[in-house]
């Protein structure tokens, strides 16, 4: 009985009991429940944060606040959304959870250096609280942080940037177990060809992650030095460029897009195939694709500078960068789309939010190919049209695909299933709500309204108040998901160990998994995404 | 769960953290390679104000450092415990000069009204306050590195001592070690960017 | 994972030859500083630097006797970094 106890029932290290076995735990199953709990209260907050800033934009001049609350909200609304929610969520919630079982073995490499990953990320967001309340109040250059702004500024530039330091740190500590993980602890009889595709997405982002968290780490140290000591490094009375701030910023905030999106991916690529009843159409392109995108996608940083002051040399090269990364992208696109092509369709949830995922992404990326012209992007750099893009790719992208990711793996996390018919209807209100909410923004942006604007021209009020109203429509939808989700608990329907059909390894344990994840060996197939075993019973039926 | 340390993953693990580090002094060299190509001749200029003889010197006490850092690993895998407990020692004595010839060396400076915001910097040639801003922030940084590493030998000394570290588990030396060596490379890289170019 | 593998031992006499080419070429680095050859000074500083990085490396650091995991991603690891470098100089050197 003990063996197949669930992971919540035996603590481990062995021996702790009651919160102690939480906050001293070593198992990367409740590290990921732990993630989950912290970042699923940075989500809410930060949305709430997003609803107050459209709030008060839907009028002309002041709705609801002033415009200094405006400024630090909406810097408050990106440093939450892009450090503690979409950067971190998919890898440390789904990716703790699952690469361990999808290769086959017991933990991560280093499990005490995944607890204290945990602790960065909570002391990281603790600062940042701190940073909100102390001083002059929170610091309102927008996330980006740029000089001389930053530099200048009396609020408490000093305390949220160190909050992003140790949240840096976190995220690149969480990428070096994975590597090590990836290539010490896998199973031996399962080879590089033969890892799930998820895994292979986390593998691709850890290397960002370990290899451009650190240019963001030295360009906050320099912020801090800046302020407190005065040396003029990008200062352009003591001889410094402000603009090798732009260069070493994005250097890393690019990449940190790729951070955020080739998990989503990965999850679609496990979603697509289970639900088409369908071995995913081009594994191999897949995996190159993603390598490609985290190589291709850490030199394209530049490209966030077209309208800067820096050379027409440069805005050239990265712009013609910025179109070759758009291809190993579409390539992804189209394995989905061809790995549904004659399959077995079964909608579910997960399946729902996936396509939705692929179909938000997509419009998102296309008009990321807007921007990266350098013609349109003289008019559009710094509008709402930016905005919706990158919302588009961030929310619609990664923010459904981390939806998705907890419908598809809530049974295996918690051993209980949903209601599917709330789920259908939270997720399509957020869909279409979503679509409202942001597409008169890229109306608007070529229409000339700025971002990051407190108030704007009379001709803006009608998209603005429009926006606004999708924006409402789109938090009704998430609370319904969420709460559906958290009604799970009080329906207690058991989930069984394989509720959909899948066949990567987290669904040949039970729902939970055990501590130890398996009782015993697990056995490799050839290939992960062989459904023949799946759809057998229902053909056999169907002769 | 294994039983047996896995040493390999273990080293791969200091690797993966070592280009981290690589990396976040990789931002500076950034800037410095930007600022050199904007301000050559006050670089030289800067470069002269510095004491060449002081920065070989410290050269020297961080290549024999990484030196006796690695004759330690050899002497804990002969489980000859004397020796690798005196070139630790001496590896650490190594760190504690490069950091006194540090310390005279920012004295000196800032005595001539020579550091960050200073009243000379300001209003003398932006190349030149640079130049010594570059100077105050990758050697700073690259001070407290070398506390680090300090540190870590230190632990790993202790370890030795006790028999902690031995001839078949000396991952933490190992590691130490590594980071130590970094240290020293990154040095090697700024000697000749700060003081030889002339 | 196989335990047993004997991790390669550098002998202080091997070791002491790699301190002893590092000197040496610091000596001719700081030698050649004192000699104006205008704009090569600073390449030929650098070559000597990361012909020292080299020795560092590959030896006390043992690279030269690890796999293909860790070498392939130092490489890699450097070539980021020298991309890093030289894509701002697209900015930086055609303004």
């Amino acid at each position: 009985m003990t063996a197949t106890q669930s992971f919540y029932h035996t603590s481990a290290p062995p021996g702790l009991t009651g919160i102690k076995s939480w906050l001293l735990t070593h198992d990367h199953k409740r590290l990921g429940i732990m993630y989950l709990g912290a970042v699923f209260f940075w989500f809410v907050l930060a949305m709430f944060l997003g609803l107050m800033l459209r709030t008060e934009l839907m009028t002309q001049g002041r709705t609801i606040m002033d415009a200094e609350t405006y400024n630090a909200m909406f810097t408050l609304h990106g440093v939450i959304m892009i450090f503690l929610f979409v950067i971190p969520a998919i890898p440390a919630i789904f990716g703790n959870f699952f690469l361990p079982i999808q290769l086959g073995t017991d933990d991560v490499f280093f499990p005490r250096l995944n607890l204290f990953s945990w602790y960065l990320f909570m002391i990281g967001g603790l600062f940042a609280i701190i940073s909100l309340f102390v001083g002059d109040g929170f610091p309102d250059t927008g996330w980006t942080f740029y000089v001389p702004f930053s530099v200048q500024d009396s609020k408490n530039v000093g305390l949220t940037v160190t909050a992003a330091f140790i949240l840096g740190m976190s995220s690149m500590l969480t990428g070096l177990n994975f590597v090590t993980t990836f290539h010490r602890m896998r199973d031996k009889s399962m080879g590089y060809m033969q890892i799930p595709l998820f895994t292979w997405s986390l593998y691709a982002t850890a290397w960002v992650q370990i290899l451009a968290t650190p240019v963001i780490s030295i360009t906050f140290v320099l912020i801090i030095l800046e302020r407190l000591f005065s040396i003029g490094l990008f200062d352009p009375d003591k001889g410094g460029d402000p603009l090798l701030y732009q260069h070493l910023f994005w250097m890393y905030s690019h990449p940190a897009v790729y951070v955020m999106i080739i998990p989503g991916m990965g999850v679609v690529s496990e979603i697509i195939p289970i639900f088409s009843r369908k071995s995913i159409f081009g594994y191999k392109a897949i995996v190159w694709s993603s390598m490609a995108i985290a190589v291709a996608g850490s030199l394209v940083w530049a490209h966030h500078m077209f309208t800067s002051g820096m050379s027409d040399v440069s805005v050239f090269v990265f712009s013609l960068l910025t179109y070759l990364v758009a291809i190993p992208t579409a390539v992804k696109v189209f394995s989905w789309i061809s790995t549904m092509y004659k399959g077995s369709i079964e909608m579910t949830p997960p399946l729902l939010l996936a396509l939705i995922f692929i179909f938000l992404f997509s419009i998102g990326g296309l008009t990321g190919l807007v921007l990266g012209a350098v013609g349109p992007d003289i008019h559009v750099h710094d509008t709402q049209f930016v905005v919706a893009h990158f919302h588009f790719v961030m929310f619609g992208g990664t923010g459904f695909a981390f939806f998705a990711a907890l419908h598809f793996w809530w049974p295996k996390m918690f051993g209980i299933m949903y209601r599917f018919k709330p789920a259908y209807i939270g997720a399509s209100l957020t869909g279409i709500g979503f679509m409202f909410h942001y597409i008169p923004m890229f109306i608007l942006g070529m229409q000339g309204m700025p971002r990051r604007y407190y108030d704007y021209l009379p001709q803006y009020e009608t998209g603005n108040f429009l926006a606004g109203f999708g924006g409402y429509l789109l938090v009704v939808g998430m609370v319904i998901m969420f709460v559906n989700l958290l009604m799970s608990f009080k329906q207690q329907v058991l989930a069984q160990a394989d509720p959909w059909g899948g066949t990567t390894l987290e669904w040949k344990v039970p729902s939970p998994p055990p501590v130890h994840n398996f009782i015993k060996k697990p056995q490799i197939d050839g290939f992960p995404y062989d459904f023949t075993k799946v759809t057998e019973p229902s053909q056999k039926r169907a002769k | 769960m294994s039983s047996q340390i896995d040493r390999a993953g273990i080293k791969l693990g200091m690797w993966l953290f070592l280009y981290s580090e690589i990396i976040l002094f990789g931002g500076l060299f950034v800037l410095y390679a930007a600022y050199f190509h904007r301000y050559p001749e006050f670089f030289a200029e800067g470069g002269r104000e510095l004491n060449r003889v002081m920065g070989a010197v410290n050269t020297i006490v961080l290549l024999l450092s990484s030196f006796t850092v690695a004759a330690s690993i050899t002497a804990i895998q002969r489980k000859a415990k004397k020796q690798a407990v005196g070139f630790l020692i001496f590896s650490i004595f190594c760190g504690v000069t490069f950091l006194v010839i540090k310390y005279f060396e920012w004295g000196a400076k800032i005595h001539h009204d020579i550091y960050p915001n200073s009243e000379t910097l300001v209003s003398g040639e932006p190349g030149l306050n640079i130049f010594f801003g570059l100077y105050y922030v990758i050697t700073g940084l690259h001070g407290l590195h070398v506390i680090i590493g300090m540190i870590l030998l230190t632990i790993s000394l202790v370890y030795v001592l006790n028999g902690k570290v031995n001839s078949s588990r000396f991952s933490m030396l190992d590691n130490s070690g590594l980071y130590w060596h970094l240290v020293d490379l990154i040095w090697i890289f700024v000697f000749p960017l700060f003081y030889l170019v002339l | 994972m196989d335990n047993k593998e004997e991790s390669h031992v550098l002998s202080y006499t091997q070791l002491g030859m790699v301190l002893a080419v590092l000197l040496l070429l610091t000596i001719v680095t700081v030698g050649v500083s004192y000699v104006d050859l205008g704009f090569f000074n600073v390449p030929i500083a650098l070559t000597i630097a990361t012909t020292k990085v080299t020795f560092v490396l590959l030896f006390f650091m043992h690279l030269k006797y690890e796999g293909p995991v860790i070498n392939i991603s130092f490489i890699s690891t450097v070539l980021v970094l020298m991309m890093l470098i030289s894509f701002t100089f697209w900015d930086v050197a055609f303004r």
